[in-house]
Parts: C-alpha cells; sequence; structure tokens
C-alpha cells in the first residue's frame, strides 16, 4: 500500500527523517518496500541503507508556491495564454504557457476566487514535459511567439509528481497559502511503498499506519473527528435495515444526505488519491475511497432516489444469502451467479451489491445523483474471501473485509464519511445514522505476568516496560501485582482470548515495540536432546561421495510426471516392470505433462540425457530421490530410489590421438554399481539376468543382494532408446532401490593383514563353451586355487581362429600367495594344475596351447 | 702379428671418435671388446703363438683392452653428457595443450548447500528429521495455526491432489509436527532437530520463482527455550555460514505458526552492506524466517504450552547457493544441464 507521508503527518507528528521512520517500521513488521520522493531531498541516515533515488529535488528558492492572478490572451497564437502570476517578486511574473485548463480563464479578468500553481523561475530544473522519456531541462528565457519567456507555471510530470501534462497544476485557494513558500512545503512529499503480512489487517489504511508510527515513535495519535453536521430531517423513517445473516453481517450503519452536487473533487482529494494509485472520479464516490484509505473502512454509497423508486417508497436494505438461480450485474459491467454463500446487500426489489465487495451497476452514483445513502457495514472475512475466490472479484473493499476489519469502524466510517461529502458537495444531512448492530465482538482481556514476558523473550523487561508499550498500541493496561491486565483496543481483531495465545499475542506486541534489537542474543541453556546419528542420511551421502568418486554428477529432477511419460518406458507388448502402485495425482498441475508424481527417476533422467546429448557426447549421472507410490491409504509410500545413467565415450578422443577406448557399455555400469557396492562394504550380493522391461534383455542385470531384488541396470532398450532419439550412443541406465543399501551396508569390518611373503604371478588361458558364463570359470578357479589363489584377473576374452567354433578362451591372471611361507615354483605348479583339472573336470575346458 | 694390435687399435679409436649415439657405442663396444670381439680374438691367438712370444703379446693386447675400455668410458660420458644436454635444450613440450581428461563427479549445488547446514546445524545439537513429501492438509496448514480459509493460507500457491485431504507440503513445517509427536514422547522430551526436504507450490515457473524448491526447517523444543536463544543460535549460523562478523538484523513478521515471529536480515556479504544489485541497495539479505512456537502448534505436537517452549526457523538453500555463486536464475538447478553442474 502507498503511504505519502503528507497524508500520515494528518494524524501523527514526525520528527525523524522519513529513511529512518521507514527502517524503524520495517523493523516492527510493517516492511517499507520502497520510497518514492517528490520533490524532496532524499537524507543520509546513520545505519539506514537506501537505494539511491535519482527523482528530482525542488529547487526551495526557485520552485515556488504561486497565484495565478490573470490569465491573458496572447496576441499571436490561439493556442498560447499569458498568465499572470504573483509568485512573491516585486510585480507580477508573465508566463507564456499552452495549458489548456488555464483557457477557461483567459481575458475575464482577476480570477476569484483565487487559483494558486506551482511556478517555476529561471535558472531552475524540471523534468521535460513534452519528453517521452524522463529528461532533465533547465529554464531559460526564450522569445515564444513573440513573447519573451523565462519561467513557467508546472504541469505535474514538469515536477515529477506524476505523468499528467495536459494541464499545469490548479489548485483551490486555502487560507494558509502565502505566495513565494517554496513549493516543496506544500507538494513536496516522500510516498512509502509498505508491505503487510496477512495479520496486519489493521495497517490497512492511514490512521492504521499512523498508530504503528505513533506507538514506534512514542507520540500521540490525532484522530480525525467522526462527527457530523446534520441539518435534515431525521433518517428514522427514511429507511430500514433487516439483517437476516448476523454472523456473516454483524453490523450494518447508514447515513442520507440530500440535495448534494455530483462533481470533480478539489485539488487535495484528487492528489492524495492519486499519490496512492487511485483514479479520481467525482466527489462521493471519491469520498468513499478515500475513507477506504484513511480509516480501512470501505464504504458503499447508494443513490437514495434510485432505492426509493425500486421500493416504491421507503426502502429496506436486506442483507440476506442469494435466492437459488439469482444473479446480479455489478458496477464491472459482470453478470454474476451468486453462489448459496455470498451475502448480498440487496432491497426489497431484488439484489444491490455483493455485501463488502463489490456495488451493483443500478443503484450507482451518477451525475444527476441528488440524494446518497452511505453504507458502512461489517462483514464476516471468511464468507468474503469465499466470495473473492468465487467471484474472482478483487477490490479494495474485499481485500480489507477478506482481512478483517472490525466492526467498531463501521459507525465511524459512515459518520465521517457522509459529512465530507457534505463538504465537498453540500446539502443537508438527515440527523442520526442507522445502526443495525446485531453481533458486537466480545472485548478482548489478556492477563500475562511480567515474569512470563521475560522467561519468553529472555529479557528483563520491566512491568512499566510492558505496559508502555501495550498503551502506546492503545491497549488499555491496568497493572495487578506482577501481572498486566491489558484489553486491546477496538480497532484489533487479531488478539486471542484464549489466555496462553493472548499472552503470546501480547508478548509480541511488547518485543515489537520495545524493539527486537533489544533482545539479547543467548546460547540456548536448556536441556540438549539425545544426539543420535540419521543413520539413513548417512548411508545416502556416503552414496553420494562414492558415485562421485567414481566420476559421477549429481542431478536433481522434478518429482513431476506424467502416466503417459512413464508408458513410454515400457516397450510394445511388453509387461511393465514400474511399479503397480497407484499415481500421487495433481489437481491443479502446472502443466499436463507435470500431472502425477514419479514411479521411477528414469524419465527425467533420460530426458536429462537428451538434453545434455546436445553438449556432451560423455554422460556420467546419478540421483538420489524419491518416488511416489500410492498404496490405498490416505498417503503413499516415499521409497527413496538411486538411478544411475552413463553414455557416450568411455575416454574422449583426445589431442594425442590414442585416448578413446571406445563407448561405455554394461560393463562400464556394472563396475559402477561394483565400485558402490564394495564401497559400501556390501559382499553379499549377486546377479542375475535383466528382467526390467525398459532395458536390453541380452544386456541387463538385475541386482540382489542377501536374496533380495534391489534393483536392474543395463543397456536401455532400444525401442525405449528410439522413443528417446537417445540413439546416437548406447545409453545405460540402473535403478536401485536405497533402503536396502542402508540396511545392508556394513558399519564394520575387518582387513586382510598385508603379507610380507612374495606373490607368484602367472597366467592362464582356458578354452570353455560359448554359453558358460565368466562367472562360472572365474568360481571354479577360485574354489580350487583355495586359499593360496588370491586373485584371479580376466584380461583377455577371445573366440575365433584357432578356437574351435562354439568355444572361447578366457586368460585369467592368476596370483598366488602365501602368507606363512615363501612359495617355491613347485607349489605353484601344483595349485596350477588342481585349477586345470577342475576347470576341465567341471566345465569341459581345456588348457590354451601357448 | 704385432701390425695387427696396431692395426685394431688404430681403426678402433677412429671408429670411436665418429660414434654420436649409445647405440652406435653398444655396437662399437660388442665389435671391440664383446665376448667374440676383434680384442677377444686377438687373445684367442695367443694359444698359437711361440710360448716365447706369448707373455709380451698378452701384455700388449691386455694393455689395448684396457686402452679401449678407457676409450670408451670417456667417450660414453662424453655422448652422454652431449645427449642430456640436447635433451635439456630441445625436448621442451607444448605446455599449452590440453590436459587429458580425468573423470571428476561431482554433487549437485543444492546438495552442497545442504551438506553445509547440516554440519552447522549438527554443531548446535540439531540433528536430521526426515519428513514425507506428500501430506495431510491437516499436518501442512490446519495443525500449523492455518484452519481453513485462513487469510495466510493465500501466501502459498498449492498443489492439491486428487484428494482434496492430501497435498504437496508448501514448506517443510508439517515435520514440526511430525518431529514432535513421533521424538517428544507425549510432550516429555526435549526435541531440536532440523528438517530439509522438497517443498512445491503452484507458481508460475521464472528465473525467480520453481515449483520444487527445498527448505531446511529449524526445531527447538524444551522447558525454557527463550526468543533470545533464537536470536542468539541464528546468530551463530549467519557467522558460520557467511562471516564471522556477519551482522544480524531482526524484523518483526508473521507465520502462522509462531509468535513472536521474526525475519532475519544478513548484512549483504557481497557488498559488504553498501548496497549492491543483489541485495536491491538495501545492504540487507533475508535468510531465515522464524518465531517462537505458537502454543496451538506446541499442543498439536504433545506439548503443554505454558510449560514448554520453542523456537523454529526456516531457511531456502537454493537462495543461499544463488547469491553464493551468482546465479541469476533458478531454473537452473533442476535443469540439470551437466555445464552448470560441472561449475561446482
Ligand atoms: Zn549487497
Amino acid at each position: 500500500m502507498l503511504v505519502p507521508i503528507s497524508w500520515l503527518k494528518e494524524y501523527v507528528d514526525i520528527d525523524v527523517p522519513v529513511e529512518l521512520l521507514a527502517e524503524r517500521l520495517t523493523v516492527a513488521g510493517l516492511e517499507v518496500a520502497h520510497l518514492k520522493y517528490i520533490g524532496l531531498p532524499q537524507q543520509t541516515v546513520a545505519g539506514v541503507r537506501m537505494p539511491s533515488s535519482d527523482h528530482l529535488v525542488w529547487d526551495r528558492e526557485k520552485l515556488l508556491l504561486a497565484r495565478i492572478v490573470e490569465v491573458k490572451a496572447h496576441p499571436n497564437a490561439d493556442r498560447l495564454v499569458l498568465a499572470m502570476v504573483d509568485y512573491g517578486g516585486e510585480e507580477l511574473e508573465q508566463c507564456v504557457t499552452g495549458a489548456t485548463n488555464l483557457f477557461s480563464y483567459k481575458d475575464r479578468g482577476p480570477i476569484n476566487p483565487p487559483i494558486w500553481s506551482a511556478f517555476a523561475m529561471e535558472g531552475s530544473e524540471v523534468w521535460d514535459g513534452q519528453s517521452d522519456k524522463p529528461k532533465r531541462m533547465t529554464l531559460k528565457g526564450k522569445e515564444l511567439r513573440g513573447i519573451f519567456n523565462r519561467s513557467m507555471v508546472c504541469s505535474e510530470k514538469e515536477l515529477g509528481i506524476s505523468d499528467e501534462h495536459e494541464g499545469v497544476i490548479v489548485m483551490e485557494h486555502e487560507a494558509h497559502y502565502v505566495a513565494g513558500t517554496s513549493l516543496a512545503d506544500v507538494l513536496g512529499d516522500v510516498v512509502l511503498d509498505i508491505e503487510f503480512t496477512p495479520n496486519l489487517a489493521r495497517c490497512l489504511s492511514m490512521i492504521g499506519v499512523a498508530r504503528e508510527v505513533a506507538a514506534v515513535l512514542g507520540v500521540e495519535m490525532r484522530y480525525p473527528s467522526f462527527d457530523f453536521t446534520a441539518k435534515g430531517a431525521p433518517i428514522e423513517g427514511q429507511v430500514y435495515i433487516d439483517i437476516r445473516e448476523p454472523e456473516l453481517n454483524p453490523r450494518f450503519t447508514l447515513t442520507l444526505l440530500r440535495d448534494t452536487e455530483v462533481k470533480t473533487s478539489p485539488f487535495w482529494l484528487q492528489h492524495r488519491l492519486k499519490l496512492i494509485g487511485q483514479r479520481p472520479r467525482n466527489n462521493i464516490v471519491d469520498v468513499t475511497n478515500y475513507l477506504t484509505f484513511e480509516l480501512g473502512q470501505p464504504l458503499h454509497a447508494f443513490d437514495y432516489d434510485k432505492l426509493v423508486e425500486r421500493a416504491g417508497g421507503v426502502p429496506t436494505i436486506i442483507t440476506r444469502l442469494p435466492h437459488p438461480g439469482e444473479q446480479l450485474e455489478t458496477l464491472d459491467d459482470v453478470t454474476r451467479d451468486l453462489g448459496a454463500e455470498t451475502i448480498l446487500v440487496a432491497d426489497t426489489a431484488g439484489a444491490l451489491s455483493l455485501g463488502g465487495v463489490i456495488g451493483g451497476g443500478e443503484t450507482e452514483i451518477s451525475e444527476a445523483t441528488r440524494n446518497v445513502l452511505l453504507e458502512a457495514a461489517a462483514w464476516n472475512n471468511i464468507s468474503i474471501r469465499k466470495t473473492i475466490r468465487e467471484q474472482r472479484a478483487h477490490t479494495e473493499a474485499s481485500a480489507r473485509f477478506s482481512r478483517g476489519v472490525h466492526p467498531s469502524q463501521a459507525i465511524l466510517g459512515c459518520q465521517r464519511g457522509i459529512e465530507l461529502m457534505r463538504q465537498l458537495g453540500g446539502g443537508a444531512i438527515a440527523d442520526g445514522a442507522l445502526d443495525a448492530y446485531p453481533l458486537p465482538p466480545a472485548s478482548v482481556t489478556v492477563d500475562v505476568p511480567i515474569e512470563r514476558v521475560n522467561r519468553l523473550l529472555g529479557m528483563e523487561v520491566t512491568i512499566d516496560q510492558a505496559a508502555d508499550a501495550l498503551r502506546r498500541l492503545e491497549f488499555e493496561v491496568a497493572i495487578e501485582g506482577d501481572v498486566i491486565r491489558a484489553t486491546a483496543p477496538d480497532h484489533r481483531l487479531d488478539i486471542s482470548a484464549n489466555p496462553v495465545i493472548g499472552q503470546h499475542d501480547l508478548l509480541e506486541e511488547i518485543a515489537r515495540i520495545i524493539g527486537y534489537d533489544q533482545i539479547p542474543e543467548t546460547i540456548m541453556a536448556d536441556e540438549m536432546p539425545p544426539q543420535r546419528e540419521n543413520t539413513a542420511v548417512l548411508i545416502e551421502e556416503r552414496i553420494r561421495d562414492i558415485l562421485v568418486g567414481a566420476g559421477l554428477y549429481e542431478v536433481i529432477n522434478y518429482r513431476f510426471t506424467s502416466r503417459e511419460s512413464e508408458a513410454l518406458l515400457v516397450p510394445s507388448g511388453a509387461a511393465s516392470s514400474l511399479p503397480a502402485a497407484g499415481y500421487v495425482e495433481i489437481a491443479n498441475p502446472a502443466a499436463s505433462e507435470r500431472d502425477v508424481l514419479r514411479h521411477t527417476l528414469m524419465i527425467n533422467m533420460l530426458e536429462n540425457a537428451v538434453n545434455n546429448a546436445r553438449f556432451q557426447s560423455t554422460q556420467q549421472v546419478f540421483e538420489i530421490g524419491k518416488v511416489y507410490l500410492g498404496a490405498g491409504d490416505l498417503l503413499p509410500e516415499e521409497p527413496m530410489r538411486l538411478g544411475i545413467l552413463l553414455t557416450g565415450p568411455r575416454i574422449p578422443s583426445w589431442w594425442d590421438g590414442d585416448g578413446s577406448t571406445g563407448e561405455m557399455d554394461f560393463f562400464d555400469m556394472k563396475g559402477v554399481v561394483e565400485s558402490l557396492l564394495h564401497s559400501l562394504h556390501i559382499s553379499d550380493f549377486a546377479l542375475e539376468s535383466g528382467t526390467h522391461c525398459s532395458l536390453h534383455p541380452g544386456r541387463s542385470a538385475n541386482l540382489l543382494a542377501a536374496d533380495e531384488r534391489i534393483g536392474s541396470f543395463g543397456e536401455i532398450h532400444p525401442e525405449v532408446a528410439a522413443r528417446f532419439k537417445l540413439t546416437d550412443a548406447k545409453v545405460m541406465y540402473g535403478e536401485i532401490a536405497v533402503e536396502p543399501l542402508i540396511r545392508q551396508h556394513q558399519r564394520l569390518h575387518t582387513i586382510e593383514a598385508l603379507p610380507i611373503t612374495p606373490a607368484v604371478l602367472e597366467d592362464i588361458a582356458l578354452v570353455v563353451n560359448e554359453s558358460t558364463p565368466a562367472s562360472e570359470v572365474e568360481a571354479v578357479i577360485r574354489q580350487a586355487g583355495g586359499r593360496i589363489l588370491k586373485d584371479a584377473l580376466l584380461f583377455d576374452v577371445y573366440t575365433g581362429d584357432p578356437i574351435p567354433p562354439g568355444k572361447k578362451s578366457l586368460a585369467y591372471s592368476l596370483t598366488y600367495q602365501d602368507e606363512r611361507r615363501t612359495l617355491t615354483d613347485k607349489n605353484a605348479a601344483k595349485i596350477r594344475k588342481k585349477i586345470i583339472g577342475a576347470a576341465r573336470h567341471r566345465l569341459d575346458a581345456e588348457l590354451r596351447s601357448q | 702379428m704385432s701390425d695387427a694390435i696396431v692395426d685394431i687399435r688404430e681403426k678402433a679409436l677412429s671408429a670411436l671418435e665418429q660414434l654420436k649415439d649409445s647405440d652406435s657405442l653398444t655396437d662399437w663396444h660388442s665389435l671391440y671388446l664383446g665376448r667374440r670381439g676383434a680384442v677377444g680374438k686377438l687373445f684367442g691367438t695367443i694359444g698359437a703363438l711361440p710360448p716365447e712370444e706369448r707373455a709380451a703379446f698378452g701384455q700388449r693386447v691386455n694393455a689395448l683392452q684396457k686402452e679401449l675400455g678407457a676409450a670408451f668410458e670417456e667417450r660414453e660420458a662424453l655422448i652422454q653428457s652431449q645427449l642430456l644436454a640436447r635433451d635439456l635444450e630441445e625436448g621442451e613440450i607444448d605446455i599449452s595443450l590440453p590436459a587429458y581428461p580425468r573423470r571428476r563427479g561431482g554433487l549437485h549445488p543444492s546438495t552442497r548447500t545442504h551438506r553445509e547446514f547440516q554440519m552447522i546445524w549438527a554443531d548446535m545439537g540439531f540433528q536430521v528429521y526426515q519428513s514425507r513429501d506428500v501430506e495431510e492438509d491437516e499436518f501442512n496448514f490446519t495443525l500449523l495455526n492455518l484452519p481453513p480459509h485462513h487469510p495466510a493460507r493465500d501466501m502459498q500457491d498449492t498443489f492439491y491432489t486428487k484428494d482434496p485431504r492430501v497435498l504437496l507440503r508448501t514448506h517443510t513445517s508439517p515435520g514440526q509436527i511430525r518431529a514432535m509427536r513421533e521424538l517428544g514422547a507425549g510432550g516429555t522430551k526435549p526435541i531440536r532437530v532440523i528438517l530439509p526436504g522438497m517443498c512445491y507450490r503452484q507458481e508460475q515457473v521464472t528465473a525467480r520463482s520453481e515449483i520444487q524448491f527445498t527448505q531446511v526447517e529449524g526445531l527447538a523444543i524444551g522447558r525454557n527455550i527463550r526468543m533470545s536463544d533464537l536470536k542468539g543460535t541464528i546468530a551463530e549460523f549467519a557467522k558460520r555460514m557467511y562471516s564471522p562478523n556477519a551482522k544480524v538484523r531482526y524484523r518483526a513478521s508473521y507465520f502462522p505458526f509462531t509468535e513472536p515471529s521474526m525475519e532475519v536480515d544478513v548484512e549483504c556479504f557481497l557488498c559488504g552492506g553498501k548496497g549492491c544489485r543483489v541485495c536491491k541497495y538495501t545492504g540487507w539479505l533475508e535468510i531465515a524466517g522464524s518465531g517462537m512456537v505458537h502454543p496451538d502448534v506446541l499442543r498439536n505436537g504433545g506439548y503443554d504450552p505454558s510449560v514448554w517452549s520453542g523456537f523454529a526457523f526456516g531457511m531456502g538453500p537454493e537462495r543461499i547457493t544463488m547469491l553464493k555463486h551468482g546465479i541469476e536464475d533458478i531454473r537452473y538447478f533442476w535443469g540439470n544441464d551437466l555445464r552448470f553442474l560441472q561449475q561446482f
């Protein structure tokens, strides 16, 4: 909300720089997001940092308040006039101007009643009114169509007040105006842009902000008069009120002004509305807006005669819920279907307005209106919130009522509003106000022991300090021993009657006014809860470190996907291997392709691969994240998964020409998985032929740990690859459940002592059937080699001449070592013989001749 | 006969002088001094001489062998030193050629920041408590003092599921209730936890806002937890996370689940508080929303709010990561462009 400092000063004296005030309000919870300067210089205040402003600072000697005494015709130009200006100098100054709003005074002699404007003397700096972009200019004397001119009367644009450049500023006469006063003292201003949290509903007005300013600065509030001067017949009998839903409409007040004139508002009112971003319309509507922003009490003005016409006599204002199928055309020309819970203002002929939200078109104020019926009411904020949502009707009124306006404010607004209307438009106010108040809220009194304040804040506040803080906020405070008894002022709805919550409410107010900066910084002295490590987090982080160490980058994806996307992972005709669980479906998805939560990490990781393939051929990434499996309960299961993706050249080709070792394949993936398991010291694992539908059936594996299948990995199925256009290079993907890894990792493991005896190395090549898996051959070798065989490393796989068809040669590098003695050639030969014998016997293997 | 010795000597020495590299040295050595070389052959002829000449001849061949051996070593040393000099002079490589690529992986920047957070908070006795992403409306809002139609529900645009009782958590705060109920032993035990995790909001995805983001929430419950403790604890975090001299500002604010509530700002570490584009020339960066746990929330967690008190705070790791690394587009985080990830 925009808050001009000039307007605030009507209710509170502000003797600190506005920059300091902004900082004090900000730390007190009214966040001042921006300061807009009008004519006044920005001040530097120690400890307060602000963006520097590049606004026009008005020269106090050269930009002056001046009276336009007379307007004369320009002898040589129809579109220019000569304004004779009294700026406090010895003689009148003649300004040549094209301001259209002065033309009506042309050649009519001295202007009476006087009008005032902003005068810029030769040499003063103003904005160039003709320029589209902000451009400064300095006034210099020059001839304008034969008349010498050196100064001017200014438009709002030339002064940086607004973009208005149709005419010059014309202000009505005010008793205290003196020609030659610095303009900065009359129109100079700073507009605070304040952001309010939802609890600050009471601050959505100038008076609301002024109360906070008064409390923060410790000065008195100066309220405007809420009385009115009635001259007409009593309002009783001219209109009736019938509240049918007191819960939704706890108060409804009316005042009546007869024989007034609807016209343009005076400069001061238009100026204030424009400063806060509101468009002036006419004096009646402007007053309703003005009170909305001054007091925070929205008003609604009816054309009284139209109500009489509709009623065919004395109107009755009824607040009620709609009839089935009822409609209303509102001020914004929208015909609205009314939901069952929308509270209406109506009369006997039908709906008039959406209560507290927006008025109806039929009874609105027009230029012909003579008699104005002014409504100020209180509405249930939740009911208003429902109406806003249902009708998508966001107005200044609904913004306030939906956050909560205390019913006490209604009568104040109704009385002050009608009096301002009378002052601006004339007429006679009917005596008295109609005030239907079926449901006044109970006043709230809270007791808080000072000991509790001090204990919760962690500082020593005296009972007098605390009481003073609350009094500044207009609480009624009594001190009873060590207890503060505070009664909330009647503009506040946010203080709870619940004793414990009410205490916290007061605590916050005391802390805010004393200043959060006054609370010390302490170290918790309270008992420390037992410190237990979170194993799941530790192992997850360990997995990340292992995979990063293996050269993989971590990705984190959206958890959203769609059924259609995940269906792409199932080749045509294949049975899905994805979890059979239900999906968590989003009712209001950000996009249709993100309307469920994922069952697998695969979709997103394949999409990552597609995106990254544009820039990088080698990709090695992993993700650890949840999948969401609906299980029929209210909430889904959220197990953690590890996804791994590898693709592209194992080592990129390099300038020395001998780097590349081909593209990554199944065995790279297997290496990553095995090193992960080894690093977690999970030794009880095995692979079986892959069965995951999204992976190539011949080039994938299922991973078993302690006989439990915990994941699958391998080359992605060619059909899946084709769907994602991932066909330039083979893509390896694996997905493993994280929870079994956490469960099965070995926290403690023993190491093997380092032998001091020498090792004997030798190579053997075995020719076996092509269908025999390498793992079986290695198992036979290791079993036969026993304790002495320390390692058997497969270093060559060969088929083709001279190996007979249907056979393959597997060459192993064997390491023999005995910790207890030094092996002789004879010992080694014995083991070798045993291995070859076992291989021949169990695998039908032949030793390949050298 | 003696002419043969002289011949060999002259031939050998003159050949030696021509030699320029170690290969030809080796050849020369086997030609003259090897087992079957010229000198060796001379020794082989001794047996064929008359006995009286044998001793003198033998001495001369021995002398020749020594002389040639010495000359060889001298020549070898010379060639070695020449080769070394040449290598030092001419064996220069172009060190500007690109390095061989090493496989280097990396953690996601979000993980890096979360680890930093977790380490700092662990030092202050806050343990990690993980809570669920898909939540009940009741835990995400109602039990946190945000009943249906509460104005503060407008502050968060929520992803609801097809079951209106279930939503994607909009903040990590529902974990407060779960942690209190799980760890509080019926409101009898103190708690100190942090709750990291992914949160979701139905927003337009732009450079500044995302539909998913991580949060770290902190919660301390005890019989004597004070607002001054909240200030002291967050100030300590700011000193560890930003700078030992970090200045901190506390502003009154509003969160339905805390009261009193406050926003915590830290002096902008990019400009030292002088004002820059990132801190919007205010000199301050917002780092945490916090406050004393609201009595209703304590009660909903199983604690008696007239006996127990607590504080809570919430922080946004992405924002801190963005500030620290000058990341201007939040969409980088879940975009997973390797060119981004490889910069950490
Ligand atoms: Zn900065």
